[in-house]
Order: C-alpha cells, then structure tokens, then sequence
C-alpha cells in the first residue's frame, strides 16, 4: 500500500472549533495523514522572536515557529495545512504570511483555509486532493505533451465538457449543462467522440475531473480520477503554452471559485471557494437571464457599459439581483447593469480570493466564465494586467484530464 | 473553602497550590511539555464538537470566531461558577499557556467584572519578584478560608 502523504497542520483554533475531526477525515479519505510538527518548547519563542511578526496568540506563535521548522528542514512533510478561525483578523495575518513564506522558502505545496464550526471534511476534500496529487504525482504533473489517443471529462456542477485529444491536438469535444451527471457526462463524450471522428474502443486511456468526477470516472472506467485544482493548472498552462515558469490560473466556476498560483504547471498555493454565489459564474447567468440574453452575448454587451454607473453589491446572489432590478427600473441602460455584475464577480473574486495567492504573470483565466469579455475585462482592471485567455478555456479540465492520462497508456 | 478560577486556566501549578490550600481549582490545568506535539499548546484532551462553539455564544456574539467560541463553552461555566480568581498576567509557556489571545482577553476581562476575592499578577521576572509572587499567592489562598 503506498504509504501516507504527511501533511503538516499549522494552525490556530481547529480543535475548540470542532472541526479536527473533519480535517483529519478529509486528509484520510485521500490518502494523506496530518500531523502536528514536532517543536522543543524553548524554540517556539526563538522561531517567533527571529520570524519578526508580533501576534499575541500563543498558538499563531506556535504555528510560525512550525513553519519555520518545516522551511529549514528540522520538521519533514510532503505538504502544508494552514487553518485559522474564520473572522479572525490576527489568524488571518499570519495564515497569508506563513503560506507566503513557505511558497518562497520551499518546495513544500501549500492550502490555506479559514474555518467555522460548520466546515466539514466534504468541502476540504478537493483541497486536501489536490495536496497530495501534487505530493504524490510530481511526475505525472510535470507532462508536458499529450500523446496517443486519450479523452478527458470535465463534470462540473454547471457544465459537463469532454475533449479527445490525439498527439498532443484536440480533435473533439462536447459540452452541455450538466443535468443528469452520468446521462451529461455519455452525452457529451459521444459528442466529442463522433466530433473526432474516434471509435470509444480507439481511446486510449481516460480521465476525469470535476464534481462528478469519482462517479462518472467509475462508471466509464477511467485511467485518472484527480481534483479539478491540479488538473485545471496543467490544462491551463498547456493551452497558454506557458509551460514553464511561474503563472496565475483564475477559475470562475459556477458553483465555486479557484485561484491557483503555479510554477512550471504545479500548483504551489492555491484557493478555491467563494463567499457566496454572487461572486460566481450563476451569478452572471442570472443577469443574463433578466436581461434577456443568452450568456454568450453577456460579455459583449458589457463591453459597451459603464460599471461605474450601477451601484452594485452583489455580495450575496439576491441582494446582488436586487440591484440589478432597481438598476433597470431607475433608468439604467443593460449594458451598464451588464458591466457593473461583471465589476461586481471580479472585484468579489479579487478581494475575497486573490489575496490568498501569489498573483504572478502571466494571468490565466479559464473556464465556461472567461468567455465573458466583460468578466475578464473587469479582472484586468482590478489586477492592472492583461488577461491571457487561452484556447479552448471552457473545456480546461478536460484537456488538463486528457493531457495527464496519457500518462497512463499502457505499451503494447 | 472556595472554587478558584485561575487564569491562566492550564496552569498546573497554580492549580495545584489552590487545591493545597484546600479549595477547589476552576481549571483545564494540562501539563506543558518540552516539545509540543499536539494541534496547539492545550490541545483539549477530549474531542470538542461543533456543538461547543454554539454553547459559547452565550459569552460570545456569532461574530466572533469559531475558537473563541468553542473555548467559551468551557470555561464561561468556570467563570460564573467561580467564587475567588487568580490572574497572572504574561506567564511564560511553561508556567501554563493557553493558545488564542482572543479569548484570552475574553476571560481575563469577565473575571475582572465579577465582584469577588481577586488576585491579579504578572508572572515574576527574577528570582526577587518569584518569592514575591509565590508569597502573595499563598496568602491570597489563605486569606479565602479553608485548610492547608
């Protein structure tokens, strides 16, 4: 049996939160196993005191001088857990400064997260997934060329995407709104099938990614079953053709929202989740939606607006629409109300979530969202850089899941 | 004899000395070790649920983090029960520590509120101020009743 992946928890209150447990369930279901580094008692203050910052609570001051174990080599990991109570403003200081400092002092991957009593192992499962994907696959991550015959599925909580990839080129693909994830899911790769102009038995090896991905992955047998963050990176990257070097990859999902900050297509901190759904892609759906047009032609029409001119807060997905109806009834045109939702997802995204990662260039922004120009216009503003979209963006995971399991064909 | 909350709650010591002078300690007293091997430096010896943080906003608002809240939910009973309390303020680690300043300030300003018997220190420097220290303890313990 492979053995364990050792992530080390440096945190601050998970305990008198109630939710050890979950952590240690979620880092169980994927094979990883938590632990505490192991630090002299006379260091704590020592590690602290040369770290330099000056927070007052004892168990921060333990959690620094843990991270600074693990830089230096005194403590051994393959990975780093940082967990503060949410709305901790002291917590909050030091979890962004510790996964600065590991990220730059290491090699060591880095998930941050700030929890209630109601987090549970499920929504720290993809996190503590990606971890040790990135632990345990370093060389099936580092591909860099598709080969053969493979097909990747995307099952996302919004779309289902699927691609067929021959020698390193895409050559089919499907997508449609996922509905009955397994009945999407064949839809889909029949289409991208019949697109390619492949037979099922041609392919080769298969993987899968997303929400669904474990169920869908089960039932057509697939080679690779891996979390959308590691995935997601490496279909980025290979799209943008910036393989190598450090690059930031911004996934505005329907259900959720992924900042990933890579180097040479692997992931070395990455966030993932919103505040609310206001600050995802249902939110633009819903625009559309009163607006009267279809999604597609949301990112056009906002290009002609203003932002400025709608004072949006769409912080939460009703208060948001809210302020979309009242926009329209006082006067404002759609494509201001239009240009003003997609100032509101960015600057959400941007506020809540980049801060969480390193923002390095190049900007990748991928997913069925970075279609909307509107979207991907307002980020550049916030992030004062220009957005690479890369080829093929809506079917990211598919291609990053067709790309990985070609390293699973087998040599005849 | 009195029930004496202490602060810092997981000092053994200081528990110890109010359970020699015959009252009853309010406390989590846990021994700090040399090297620390646990989630944090008083890591509940007994698995606290998310129940805990919703007992403690009788004490703390929703608002306030989840940790604050789950520590409250022990030892805001200890403080309403308390009938005598010592606060030493900046003990070191070894001494007795407990992990988030938050609720740290939290307690030591409840006790502070209550009208009763109160010691109120900081931890000694030198070898002077430890004689001090230990000796206005003891006669903070004595002057409450009960038996050596």
């Amino acid at each position: 049996m492979t053995p364990p992946v050792r992530i080390a928890q440096l945190s601050c209150g998970p305990e008198y939160s109630g939710v050890q447990h979950e952590i240690n369930t979620a880092a169980k279901e994927v094979n990883g196993e938590i632990f505490y580094p192991d630090i002299a008692l006379k260091d704590v203050q020592h590690d602290f005191d040369i770290f330099g910052l000056d927070v007052r609570s004892p168990d921060l001051r333990l959690a620094i001088a843990r991270a600074k174990a693990l830089v230096e080599g005194r403590v051994e990991a393959d990975a780093v857990f940082i967990a503060t109570c949410f709305r901790c403003a002291e917590g909050a200081i030091v979890r962004n400064e510790l996964r600065h400092y590991i990220h730059e002092n290491s090699k060591l991957p880095v998930v941050s997260y700030s929890f209630t009593e109601r987090t549970t192992s499920g929504t720290l499962l993809t996190r503590m997934e990606a971890l040790t994907t990135i632990a345990r696959r370093r060389a099936l991550l580092a591909r860099e060329t598709q080969q053969g015959i493979t097909l990747g599925l995307d099952s996302g909580s919004a779309t289902t995407k699927a691609v067929v990839m021959k020698d390193n080129k895409i050559i089919g693909t499907g997508w449609q709104p996922t509905i009955e994830v397994l009945k999407s899911a064949q839809e889909v790769i029949s289409h991208a099938l019949g697109e390619a102009g492949i037979q099922r038995d041609d392919v080769q090896a298969v993987g899968t990614t997303g929400y669904g991905r474990f169920l869908v992955g089960k039932e057509i047998g697939a080679d690779l079953i891996q979390e959308e963050l590691t995935v997601n990176s490496k279909g980025a990257v290979f799209l943008a053709d910036r393989q190598h070097g450090p690059a930031t990859v911004i996934d505005i999902g329907g259900m959720d929202n992924k900042a990933i900050s890579v180097m040479d297509g692997i992931p070395g901190t990455f966030t993932m989740g919103g505040i609310c759904a206001g600050a995802s892609g249902r939110f633009l759906e819903m625009t559309a939606k009163r607006l009267g047009v279809e999604i597609t032609e949301l990112g056009p029409l906002a290009m002609k607006g203003f932002a400025g001119r709608v004072p949006m807060n769409s912080y939460c997905i009703v208060f948001g629409t809210q302020s979309l109806v009242n926009a329209l009834a006082t006067g404002s045109t759609r494509e201001d109300v239009a240009a003003a939702a997609c100032h509101s997802v960015a600057e959400q995204v941007f506020e809540q979530q980049l801060q969480e990662v390193d923002i390095k260039e190049p900007v990748l922004m991928v997913g069925g969202t970075s279609l909307i120009e509107g979207l991907v216009f307002a980020m550049g503003e916030l992030l004062q850089t220009k957005i690479v979209v890369p080829p093929y963006s809506q079917y990211i995971g598919a291609v990053g899941s067709a790309l990985l399991a070609s390293g699973f064909i087998k040599d005849d | 004899m009195a029930k004496v909350f202490i602060y810092p709650s997981t000092s053994l010591i200081l528990s110890d000395m109010v359970a020699r002078y015959g009252h009853t300690p309010l406390s989590s007293a846990v021994a700090i070790r040399e090297r620390i091997q646990t989630a944090g430096f008083e890591s509940p010896p007994l698995q606290i649920t998310p129940e805990e943080p919703k007992k403690g906003l009788k004490w703390a608002a929703v608002e306030v983090p989840s940790g604050v809240r789950g520590r409250m939910a022990l030892y805001g009973p200890m403080i309403e029960a308390c009938e005598a309390a010592i606060i030493i303020n900046d003990a070191d680690f070894a001494f007795g520590c407990m992990g988030c300043a938050r609720t740290n300030e939290l307690i030591t300003f409840l006790v502070r509120q209550k009208n009763i018997p109160k010691l109120d220190l900081f931890y000694p420097k030198s070898e002077e101020e430890g004689v001090r220290f230990v000796a206005a303890i003891k006669r903070f313990l004595a002057g409450l009743g009960g038996s050596k």
